[in-house]
């Protein structure tokens, strides 16, 4: 047991301190220029001399800065901590691991719950819709204030995935490999029905009033129901089988409609989590900024990708039904017509969507390959002997 | 690595690339002969390939791989993309032969082909004999566990592109590790073709 805790010890980052990062103001892609902006972030490992081992983690939908490490306050773990760290898929002992919390985000970052300098009170629905693009254009001031002018690397899933893209088609010189993993160039109707259910299930709460409620009672029962929906749609059939069954809570209060079923209250309880640190308008903003993507803008993807240099590794997830491998696929195949350095790879697993923060042996095995080749290159020395 | 660990079959399809071709390997395992184009003839290739774990290998070996079936068909590719498309041990293994011996045909320039020829003696020798189905070193897999679905002789290749007017280039054919010229559909274990339309 010990020596179990030594290994924990020693390929984790410990304690972990979230910055930030401010600038004065940002060009959106409505036109509107917007700011103060603050990026909440974190980084992990070391920056080298030529910087040229930044790898820029992006978050999905309810994600944050606190990637990896544990935080300061309440010693949570990051979210995707068995992948970032010394020995893991993104080595920080080789790389320097950059996360930040998105623009119109809660988790510190400047979005609709920030105060607005100029009336000291929150955006709320005054705070500007904000794109994808939007999104990637602040984490790029981010990056050119840490110095980094090419990242080795930009990798996220999901949302993350959407960014990853964004980053591969707006500032191709600046990314010498990607890795979208569980995503789409563009939501599907049936994603964008989830979101919208998600949506409207905050603004019929009573409570949302117009997203004026930082002062008075939160539209929690809305902003519950919306994590509701959102986590149905990150399982699958197998693996809600596998955790729940049909089991009952053992101790069901005997009231007709309480949450007697193990899915329910599993459901209920992310729920009634998710308000406690989540902000229902930033929930409509970020949802609304994934349904607006399309990474090509109308056209065929393989056109906007055509002579870009990045290496890309795609990764889907055979029960994933959020983002069918079927996306990921169309991604892979408009690298390839584009002339792209490409491959891809769908995990079999039964996680559904949320199996690209659960399969970790699979997602390592083939990240730290993937980067170890963009960053040392292809071997040239023939190990051959013809 | 050496040259004599190279597969006798990966050497014969390396002599018969042109150095600097693009290549599509369908069917390409843990990506060893893509491995050896790309260093030995600076081959740009592309590889797709069914196996998960096998498509882990191909990562590690930096190549460029699509995990999938081929036989969902080669829709995205244009027509003669590559310099050449292989099918080496894939064909026979694949439900639409067909279907993608033609996509292979069309978006490939020139297509290599390699199977284990089903005529060979000690096939025909099991068969005859033993009244059972062969087991050799070519056609290693027990009748209930094979992944081949197609059994062919070299013959059979030869006869079929006759009459489908694919031209046959070049026919190379393996005995255990040695090539063979004489009477090679009773003495070929394996039979490689480089073809075009």
């Amino acid at each position: 047991m010990a020596k179990e805790n030594a290994a924990i010890q020693n390929n984790s980052l410990g304690i972990i301190r979230t910055q930030y990062f401010t600038f004065d103001s940002l060009q959106l892609e409505s036109k509107e220029k917007f700011g103060p902006v603050t990026l909440a972030y974190e980084t992990y490992g070391q920056l080298n001399k030529d910087r040229s081992n930044a790898v820029l983690v992006l978050h999905a939908l309810s994600g944050d800065a606190h990637a990896a490490g544990v935080s300061e306050q309440g010693a949570v773990v990051g979210w995707w901590d068995a992948l970032i760290g010394p020995g893991k898929a993104f080595d920080t002992n080789k790389y320097f691991i950059i996360c930040s919390n998105v623009l119109g985000g809660c988790q510190g970052s400047t979005g609709p719950s920030t105060l607005n300098p100029r009336t000291g009170k929150p955006y709320g629905i005054n705070f500007p819709l904000v794109t994808i693009g939007d999104i990637v254009n602040a984490q790029k001031r981010l990056i050119a204030s840490l110095g980094i002018k090419e990242l080795l690397s930009v990798v996220g899933g999901s949302m993350g995935g959407m960014q990853v893209l964004s980053w591969l088609v707006k500032y191709p010189e600046l990314v010498r490999s990607a890795i979208p993993i569980a995503t789409a160039a563009r939501h599907s109707p049936q994603q964008i029905a989830f979101n919208e259910v998600g949506r409207q299930a905050i603004l019929a709460d009573a409570h949302w009033n117009g997203g004026d409620y930082y002062h008075s009672l939160p539209p929690d029962k809305g902003l519950a129901v919306a994590r509701m929906i959102g986590h149905i749609t990150y399982m699958s059939d197998i693996s809600m089988a596998e955790k729940f069954g049909r089991e009952k809570e053992k101790d069901p209060r005997k009231l007709k409609f309480t949450a007697d079923f193990q899915v329910g209250g599993y459901l209920r309880y992310r729920g009634d989590n998710f308000v406690k640190r989540f902000d229902a308008n930033s929930y409509l903003y970020i949802t609304k900024a994934m349904d607006d993507f399309d990474a090509s803008s109308g056209k065929p993807l393989y056109e906007v990708l055509r002579g870009i240099k990045a290496k890309v590794l795609v990764i889907a997830f055979k029960s994933d039904w959020l983002y069918p491998a079927y996306q990921s696929q169309e991604i892979i195949k408009a690298c390839k017509l584009a002339g792209l350095s490409a491959a891809y790879c769908e995990i079999n697993s039964t996680y559904g969507h949320d199996a690209f923060l659960l399969e970790v042996k699979e997602e390592t095995h083939l990240i730290a390959h993937f980067l170890k080749k963009v960053f040392y290159g292809y071997e040239v020395t023939g190990n051959y002997e013809i | 690595m050496k040259y004599k660990d190279i597969s006798i079959d990966h050497r014969a399809i390396l002599e018969l690339i042109q150095p600097q071709a693009t290549v599509l390997d369908l069917g390409c395992g843990t990506g060893e002969l893509l491995y050896i184009l790309a260093k030995e003839k600076g081959a740009r290739g592309q590889g797709i390939e069914v196996d998960e774990q096998a498509i882990y290998s191909c990562v590690a070996k930096g190549l460029n791989v699509f995990h999938g079936d081929i036989d969902t068909g080669l829709a995205e590719y244009k027509d003669k993309s590559f310099d050449y498309v292989i099918l080496n041990q894939s064909l026979q293994q694949v439900i639409h032969v067909e279907k993608v011996l033609q996509d292979a045909l069309r978006v490939g320039k020139k297509v290599i082909v390699g199977f284990p020829n089903f005529a060979h003696y000690r096939s025909r020798f099991q068969i005859f004999f033993r009244g059972k189905a062969p087991v050799t070193g070519a056609l290693p897999y027990q009748w209930y566990k094979t992944p081949n679905l197609h059994f062919l002789s070299v013959s059979d290749f030869k006869a079929y592109c006759r009459i489908k007017k694919i031209k046959i280039e070049e026919s190379i054919y393996l005995g255990n590790n040695r090539r063979v010229s004489f009477c090679p559909n009773l003495f070929a274990q394996t039979g490689i073709f480089l073809a075009h339309w």
